[in-house]
């Protein structure tokens, strides 16, 4: 319309400053609005999230009083070196190794398999489908509880149909507590398992299967050699996932073995756990720091796995 | 049978009438059986499975409803000849459980809504908005998802002490009140949407407000509702903080309750039982009711672990 009225039109750089300056004016207009809407999130990631996590790394310089109210004495690296370097930090992590080690391919191997049975056209499938993914609907502190029933020593089934009447729970025997963990953990875990496993196998084209049975595959070799290939992103998603959350373990051990049997260097006693005592029970801030320091430092290279493999599926899906 | 094993079965039945040579006739009955051998052994299988998979929640129903002289009777009751229904009654008041059940459905409907709101307002301004800075705030949103909850709790726990938060709604909920993977997974979402919907409701004089609330959120359904699944399944089981920051009966979560109940002496454990189904039975009934926005919850959050 404004071309109409004007004798010549204008030239090019006339028109990408005038739309430079429309841009900037938009920015400067939507700011406003975006910080309003980006606001709540900062405010709680700003005091909830980075205030603690970097706060952490303060407090690692400095020795906790014997007494509180007494001031903070400076320590520099040393509290931060004879953390790491004591028996009980190296037995925490040495736990949650094996912790991770029991849990996470056991349970991503029940889940598959219980997919895999799960994933054929039977009447009334639907109704083992939605038993196998039940457990979804426990947390922790009902698995552990739940659990009680064949672990408790005086009422638990265990201890009775193993002949052990009497004696302590397994959950109290430095041998069996940690493998007793991993059950729980293991059930509670499945039904999502079983969820993630079961929606990539829906995921897998039938063609697939079918042309590899067309080319004289037998069952198990299409397992193996079709099925197993086009769910291993699944399963190392599932893996990476399983073992951050094995690092981040802390309900099932609270209730049931207290991060015992053996007090500090305990048996169950996994890093998580280990933040939580030296904090709120033995109230040493400046060791705690460090710990968290060092579980941030573990999980942080899980994530960062986890991430490169993400970033890959989603170029491959584009 | 299902559609594709009767199929099978009739498909072969029919084969068999029509075909008069015993030899055949005979392989084709042969391979009927085996077909019919191997659906039994499958359902053998999936049920003996499934058996193993429920016995604990069998045991715990079973437990909960002994007399209490019975629970430590040995050899092990495993059928209730008598049931003691009162001892979710009980469970209920004197076990507190009514009033565990009201603090967390409160504290996880509140972070559930805090969650999903504060995200779609976030996602929104990654998505249709332009300021400066905007890929630098993104990163930092980003960032959050590196900080596990474990590594923050020593100063969280002082801070909520120094609000005077410590046995309130408030030192319960706040401190998750934003979500960096939620804000991610709904760009995500609002990023699929066509770019002209924007131009069409600015050319219908729809604000920003507007144009979130008619257009982008409808259409983000889906999306909106995995992260709500999600965040209520991460609200509802919460244990570490709660466990932390509520002592106080009035505001402990039912999570946390389940502790004090596994700690009663055993006459009582039928009641500890009882109370635990009664803890589980709000995720069950949504499991059943929500399947399929739980499965796509699952899927999309497993992605933050």
């Amino acid at each position: 319309m404004t071309a109409l009225a004007e004798p010549t039109s204008p030239s090019r750089e006339e028109i990408r400053a005038w739309m430079e300056r429309a841009r900037r004016r938009r920015r400067m207009r939507q700011s406003g609005l975006a910080l309003l809407m980006l606001s709540p999130s900062l405010v709680i990631f700003a005091v909830f999230v980075f205030y603690p996590f970097f706060r952490n790394f303060q407090l690692a310089f400095y020795r906790t009083p014997p007494f509180p109210g007494l001031p903070k004495q400076w320590a520099g690296v040393d509290q931060i070196t004879d953390v790491l370097g004591s028996a009980a930090f190296r037995n925490s992590v040495w736990v949650t190794v094996k912790f991770a080690v029991l849990t996470v391919p056991v349970g991503i191997a029940l889940g598959l398999v219980l997919a895999v049975l799960a994933h054929q056209r039977l009447r009334g499938i639907t109704v083992y489908r939605t038993i196998f993914s039940s457990t979804v609907a426990t947390s922790v502190a009902v698995a552990s509880v739940v659990f009680l029933t064949l672990l408790n020593p005086q009422i638990g089934l265990v201890n009775y149909y193993l002949g052990r009447e009497g004696a302590q729970s397994l959950l109290q025997d430095p041998t069996w507590a940690l493998p007793m963990v991993a059950l729980v953990t293991i059930w509670q875990n499945l039904g999502f398992t079983f969820i993630l496993m079961s929606a990539a196998l829906q995921a897998i084209p039938d063609e697939m299967l079918e042309a590899a049975e067309v080319d004289g595959a037998g069952p198990t070799r299409r397992f193996l050699r079709v099925t197993i290939p086009l769910l291993s992103p699944t399963i190392f998603f599932a893996f990476v996932v399983g073992t951050i959350s094995a690092w981040q373990a802390f309900g099932q051990i609270d209730l049931l073995t207290q991060g015992g049997p053996g007090g500090s260097h305990g048996a169950t006693n996994t890093l998580t756990y280990f933040v939580f005592t030296d904090f709120f029970e033995r109230q040493n801030e400046g060791t705690a720091a460090v710990l968290s320091i060092a579980l941030f430092f573990i999980v942080l290279g899980l994530t960062l796995l986890q991430l490169r493999y993400f970033e890959r599926r989603v170029h491959y899906e584009r | 049978m299902s559609a594709d094993t009767s199929a099978l079965d009739s498909a072969v039945s029919d084969v068999a009438t029509q075909v008069s040579d015993p030899v055949q006739e005979r392989r084709i009955r042969a391979t009927r059986r085996r077909h019919r051998i191997g659906v039994v052994l499958r359902y053998t299988l999936l049920t003996v499975l499934a058996g193993i998979v429920l016995f604990p929640v069998y045991m715990t129903v079973v437990n909960s409803l002994l007399p209490a002289d019975v629970i430590v009777a040995r050899p092990p009751t495993l059928w209730p000849e008598v049931r003691e229904w009162n001892h979710y009654a009980t469970a209920w008041t004197d076990g507190h459980l009514g009033l565990y059940l009201r603090t967390s459905i409160i504290v996880t409907a509140i972070i559930t809504v805090g969650q999903v709101a504060t995200s779609i307002l976030a996602a929104y301004a990654f998505t249709f908005l332009d300021f400066p800075f905007r890929r630098t705030i993104f990163v930092v949103f980003l960032a959050t998802l590196m900080v596990p909850f474990e590594v923050t709790i020593i100063t969280n726990f002082q801070t909520i002490s120094d609000l005077n938060w410590l046995n309130s709604y408030q030192g319960l909920a706040v401190p998750f009140l934003a979500t960096g993977f939620g804000a991610f997974l709904l760009r995500q979402s609002f990023l699929t949407l066509p770019r002209s919907l924007e131009e069409a409701a600015r050319l219908d004089g729809y604000g920003h407000w507007r144009f979130l609330a008619r257009v982008v959120v409808p259409l983000s359904r889906p999306a909106i509702g995995a992260l709500a699944v999600f965040s209520f399944l991460l609200a509802w089981n919460q244990y570490l903080w709660p466990l932390l920051i509520a002592d106080d009966e009035q505001y402990r979560t039912v999570q946390v309750g389940l502790k004090q109940l596994s700690q009663s002496n055993l006459a009582e454990f039928p009641i500890t039982f009882a109370g635990t189904i009664l803890a589980a039975l709000p995720l069950l009934i949504l499991l059943l009711v929500f399947s399929k926005q739980l499965v796509r919850g699952l899927t999309a959050g497993a992605v933050k672990g």
